[in-house]
């Protein structure tokens, strides 16, 4: 037995170290999907044409262009700035979304993600709110007042938005009976349908609490170009700019893809085996629909004013959350 | 390693990773790009303006009993995730039991409602 104890260790950091240098490469991938689509969509909202001439055809060069283009550009840092804080923003914000991946599950077996955790749910709530940590040392650290005040609304609408996307998953939880993302999705699976159809309520907090968190337009205060030019990365340039979308693009994904896990199914589809090369794509086909609809609400809704945002999440998203719960507990334990 | 302690490792791992990935993609871009600190570039910027005043001014902090009220709700958050998980074998006594526990906190928020707290002015 002793002999087999370095082996299953070997495997164990092998493992690991693929599924990292996977993310790794995920990553920039995502943020490159989504933000092409976030362009060409908000172009064709707005009866615009969009990226158009990188690459040839479409413009589907555009991001690589950026990319290159941000690699080049000068790295700076204001002479007022609190320097280690404003540096090490960005990578506490990677650090955040990099932590979010581990629990998303693309396929059954134990390849389809890093690590099958057995508070998975919870983890995931716990370590999304760790990228505000990160906007809030932006905001301090930049020394102005843009930033500051964008930075500090960060965290208002964390606090506030927080408890609702919590909140909204104790439901799933109830009816699962487990929170761990894969029992999750194969309670669904088994059931064979998704949860949506009797979490609806949470479904709907969860997404507009995820919106909050990941603050897109309707709830962008923290960044509102037209009152604090960019908000907390209004300083920031070069590489670490691109960091704190790339995190928010990245981000996006991972919501999606939770809350795809907890009331879409996850890689469930009807008719389909599970474990089949299929699980992923189907995985990627309901997040596609979820960011889809994001980027749609970005050009539809106005964005609140402060004093809206929290009276909507403390007056009617935390009390219809804990409705909604009450009432999954007396389905689930009397019916 | 047990598997007990391979799910921690497997977080610190990818959360470290994240580190590793900005430093060593700002150490990459830091071979190519320019760098020039002229006095005008590292201004605060607001706006092209000369700065007025200090960055980090006085500023009203409305959030504080915002706070206060989401460390009481969080908590209970926390409470809630474990009944969840066990709601079906603890039956009705455990329901009648986080009911009450949710209403209390829920007419806190009553309270905090009335008082006016949560108003912005």
């Amino acid at each position: 037995m002793t002999g087999l104890v370095p082996m299953t260790g070997l495997v164990f950091w092998a493992e690991l170290g693929i599924k990292m240098a996977v993310a790794a490469a995920a990553v920039p991938a995502i943020g490159m999907v989504i933000g092409y689509a976030e362009m060409k969509l908000s172009a064709h909202m707005q009866s615009r044409v969009g990226p158009y001439f990188a690459g040839g055809r479409y413009g589907w060069a555009q991001l690589i262009a950026d990319g290159v283009k941000f690699i080049q550009k000068e790295d700076i840092i204001p002479a007022e700035a609190d320097r280690p804080v404003f540096k090490w923003a960005p990578a506490l914000v990677m650090l955040g979304t990099m932590a979010l991946l581990v629990v998303i599950p693309l396929h059954p077996s134990r390849y389809g993600m890093v690590r099958d955790l057995d508070v998975g749910i919870f983890y995931a709530l716990a370590v999304s709110s760790v990228s505000t940590i990160g906007v809030l040392m932006a905001g301090w650290s930049s020394a102005n007042k843009y930033s500051m005040i964008g930075g500090l609304r960060a965290a208002g609408q964390l606090i506030a938005y927080e408890l609702p996307l919590v909140l909204a998953t104790v439901g799933v939880v109830i009816q699962a009976g487990t929170m761990s993302m894969q029992g999750i999705v194969q309670a669904q699976v088994a059931q064979s349908w998704p949860f949506m159809l009797t979490q609806f309520v949470g479904l709907a907090i969860f997404m507009t609490a995820a919106l909050a968190e990941l603050t897109r337009l309707p709830f962008d205060m923290p960044i509102a170009e037209s009152e604090l030019v960019m908000g907390y990365v209004t300083e920031y340039s070069g590489f670490r700019f691109l960091f704190f979308f790339l995190a928010e693009f990245a981000n996006m994904f991972s919501m999606s893809a939770i809350a795809v896990t907890l009331f879409l199914g996850g890689y469930g589809f009807w008719g389909i085996p599970t474990d089949t090369l299929l699980s992923p794509l189907i995985v990627f086909a309901k997040v596609g629909i979820l960011v889809f609809i994001m980027i749609w609400l970005r050009w539809t809704l106005p964005r609140f004013r402060e004093d809206q945002l929290q009276t909507l999440a403390w007056k009617w998203l935390i009390p219809i959350s804990i409705v909604n719960i009450i009432v999954t507990a007396v389905l689930k334990v009397v019916v | 390693m047990s598997e007990y302690f391979q799910d921690y490792v497997a977080v610190a791992a990818f959360a470290a990773f994240g580190l590793v990935l900005v430093v060593l993609t700002l150490g990459i871009t830091y071979l190519v790009r320019p760098s020039n600190p002229t006095k005008e570039k590292v201004t605060t910027y607001e706006c092209g303006v000369d700065p007025v005043g200090e960055g980090w001014n006085h500023t009203f902090i409305r959030y504080y009993i915002f706070g206060l009220l989401f460390v009481v709700f969080d908590v209970e958050a926390v409470f809630l995730f474990p009944w969840a998980v066990a709601a079906e074998s603890l039956g009705v006594p455990g329901m009648i039991a986080v009911v009450i526990f949710i209403l209390t906190l829920l007419e806190g928020l009553l309270y905090a409602v009335r008082k006016g707290v949560l108003k912005w002015e």
